[in-house]
């Protein structure tokens, strides 16, 4: 079947709280202004401009244990409190929104940005007015046209109600929001990356320190946060943090959407308590396996996290949980590799994206990548030598944290160096039989 | 020269900035919405509005994925070939419209129609494989379907 694709899952039948998708008809479309205000939408920002101080909505979110859903996973709160306060500080300050969705295997933000624009205008309204911005940009990653559509359209009815703009609501708050759509480049996603993109330049990380929070756009105090964070905002401060944190099963607050793709009976996205397992996600929401296929492992949160096999199924989802089996939630969209798939086809599907998308600002991210998925094309091909994999796993290694300019590098090993250990017999299998043994 | 619409589309995209700079990767877009591919005579339209030179406007057409230095067709396809499609088969799928299209990737179809390229995943997992077709996305479980959806794109 062939259909133009629109989008199609959300996350409600669970019987359980799903603040963030609840308002999410894919079939009806979102919610006007209206209807948003009418389901208790914009209540949250009129209560905290009337009566919270900027410090108040910091202390919820803080309080809350929200911690980045964009994949590294700061806690906000803290983030937030890094952006210099009081009659001196500098300004403009701004807020950044990282819609630049381009982690291989994550569909999350899309759904929220498509599916209820005025969640997310109203967590920008709010933790603008948390950290004393003026100045919204959204980041939208260029192939987001809809979501773009809607957001226009979304700020449009927020600027008519006086909801964005000058002194809003007579709280001598003002706030302008901008959306920029992104020009495509994976490296955008970095949060300082994005900011040399907004600026006009060649997305190139930038040294830290200095934080955004103290020198970010145009050198100026700048916060970047990711969609789904922010659609998380509202709910916090209008149901507080003690709700939001009995939402999860565990120490880190609030539900978290999860995705499952690959050889499953029903992907999809599903909103979950934070801390649900990938075994509950696999089994129950995405139906398991197709027929035919077995379950060999998962990337939990994009391509550049570590493998997890069955073993580590039952560990908590969160942003701790996963330490045990050497990876991270990243972004909560888990990608699935089943048994009719080749292990070390999939890393060099993985290893030539993120040598593509290498910005090429330092050497051994711009010069390893390459030779990294070289070698991998290599061993796939039946050209594979008893080498090899000591020179990967060596890679792993030389492209690590610490040796390279920015994430980029390290996040791409994540994949690689966990299965070089979970699936080594197929590696070795390649090498000794010289050819793919799945062809 | 930029036409009047062209100048008209830049200095909305210019007022959402404090500098023009800012504005540079925006205007490169709509330029080249306008007129199909950023040729040097596109950038060194463009530059000066911009009080840029034209070397800085190449490196920004260089290094982002959705701006082209080189003709394209009237229509770009661009397969997902990124982990979640690549298992669900994105590699036949751009077969089959290697072969259909009867270009490489990166190749422009004889008519001008189509230029075939791949893109970078598309946010779209649950439905791979998928492909776009300028802006709009296509889930395609059978490859006998590409034929009823190129039809869309004259």
């Amino acid at each position: 079947m062939t259909e133009q694709t629109t989008g199609q899952t959300t996350g409600q039948k669970t019987g359980q709280e799903t603040p963030l998708t609840a308002r999410i008809d894919r079939e009806r479309g979102p919610l006007g202004l209206s209807a948003y205000r009418r389901g208790g939408g914009y209540q949250a920002a009129d209560e905290a401009l009337q009566g919270m101080s900027p410090e108040d909505v910091r202390d919820r979110v803080t309080e809350s244990n929200l911690r980045g859903r964009g994949g590294a996973g700061f806690p906000t709160g803290k983030k937030w409190s890094f952006v210099p306060q009081g009659d001196d500080a500098p300004r403009p300050k701004y807020l950044v929104v990282n819609a630049d969705e381009m982690e291989p295997g994550t569909f999350k933000d899309r759904l929220l940005l498509e599916g209820d624009p005025h969640q997310m205008i109203e967590g920008v309204i709010l933790s603008a007015y948390a950290i004393g911005a003026s100045q919204a940009y959204i980041f939208l990653r260029g192939e987001y046209v809809t979501a773009a559509d809607v957001l226009r359209r979304a700020i449009a009815e927020a600027e008519d109600d006086g909801l964005l703009g000058d002194d809003i609501g007579g709280s001598g708050f003002d706030l302008k929001v901008h959306l920029h759509m992104s020009a495509g480049r994976y490296i955008c996603g970095e949060e300082t990356a994005l900011l040399s993109a907004l600026e006009g330049h060649r997305a190139i990380p930038r040294t830290k320190p200095p934080y955004p929070q103290a020198a970010g756009l145009w050198g100026h105090p700048t916060v970047v946060n990711n969609v789904e964070t922010l659609c998380n905002v509202p709910h916090i401060i209008k149901q507080g943090a003690d709700w939001f944190r009995s939402l999860s099963r565990t120490e880190d607050g609030g539900t978290k959407l999860y995705g499952a793709s690959g050889r499953v009976r029903r992907p999809g996205l599903w909103e979950l308590p934070m801390g649900t397992t990938a075994r509950e996600i696999l089994e129950q929401h995405a139906g398991g396996m197709q027929d035919g296929y077995r379950f060999r492992g998962l990337l939990p949160g994009g391509g550049s996290t570590d493998f997890i096999v069955e073993q580590d199924l039952d560990l908590p989802l969160d942003f701790s949980g996963l330490s045990k089996a050497g990876s991270r939630l990243g972004t909560g969209t888990m990608i699935i590799l089943d048994d009719h798939t080749c292990p070390v086809g999939m890393c060099l599907n993985l290893e030539r994206f993120f040598a593509q998308e290498s910005c090429g600002w330092c050497t051994p991210c711009r010069d390893g990548l390459p030779y990294v998925a070289e070698t991998l094309a290599a061993i796939e091909a039946g050209r594979g030598r008893p080498g090899d994999l000591d020179l990967l796993e060596q890679h792993t290694r030389l492209l690590g944290m610490g040796n390279t300019f920015c994430a980029h590098a390290p996040g791409a090993m994540e994949p690689l160096q966990s299965a070089l250990r979970h699936f080594r017999d197929d590696f070795e299998r390649h090498i000794r039989e010289a050819r793919c043994p799945y062809r | 020269m930029l036409s009047e619409q062209e100048h008209e589309a830049l200095t909305e995209e210019m007022a959402r900035y404090p500098n023009r700079r800012a504005a540079s990767i925006d205007c490169l877009v709509r330029l080249q919405q306008s007129r199909g591919w950023l040729s040097d005579e596109a950038l060194s339209d463009l530059a000066p509005l911009l009080d840029m030179s034209v070397h800085e406007l190449d490196a920004l057409a260089t290094f982002y994925n959705r701006l082209h230095r080189r003709p394209v067709g009237r229509h770009l396809v661009r397969v997902c070939d990124s982990v979640s499609c690549w298992i669900m088969g994105a590699d036949s799928l751009c077969e089959a419209l290697q072969k259909r299209l009867g270009v490489e990737l990166g190749g422009t179809t004889g008519d001008g129609r189509f230029t075939l390229l791949t893109a970078q995943c598309l946010g779209n997992c649950d439905r791979a494989p998928v492909l776009a077709i300028d802006d709009e996305q296509y889930a395609i479980s059978d490859i006998a379907d590409l034929d009823e959806v190129l039809a869309r794109h004259d």
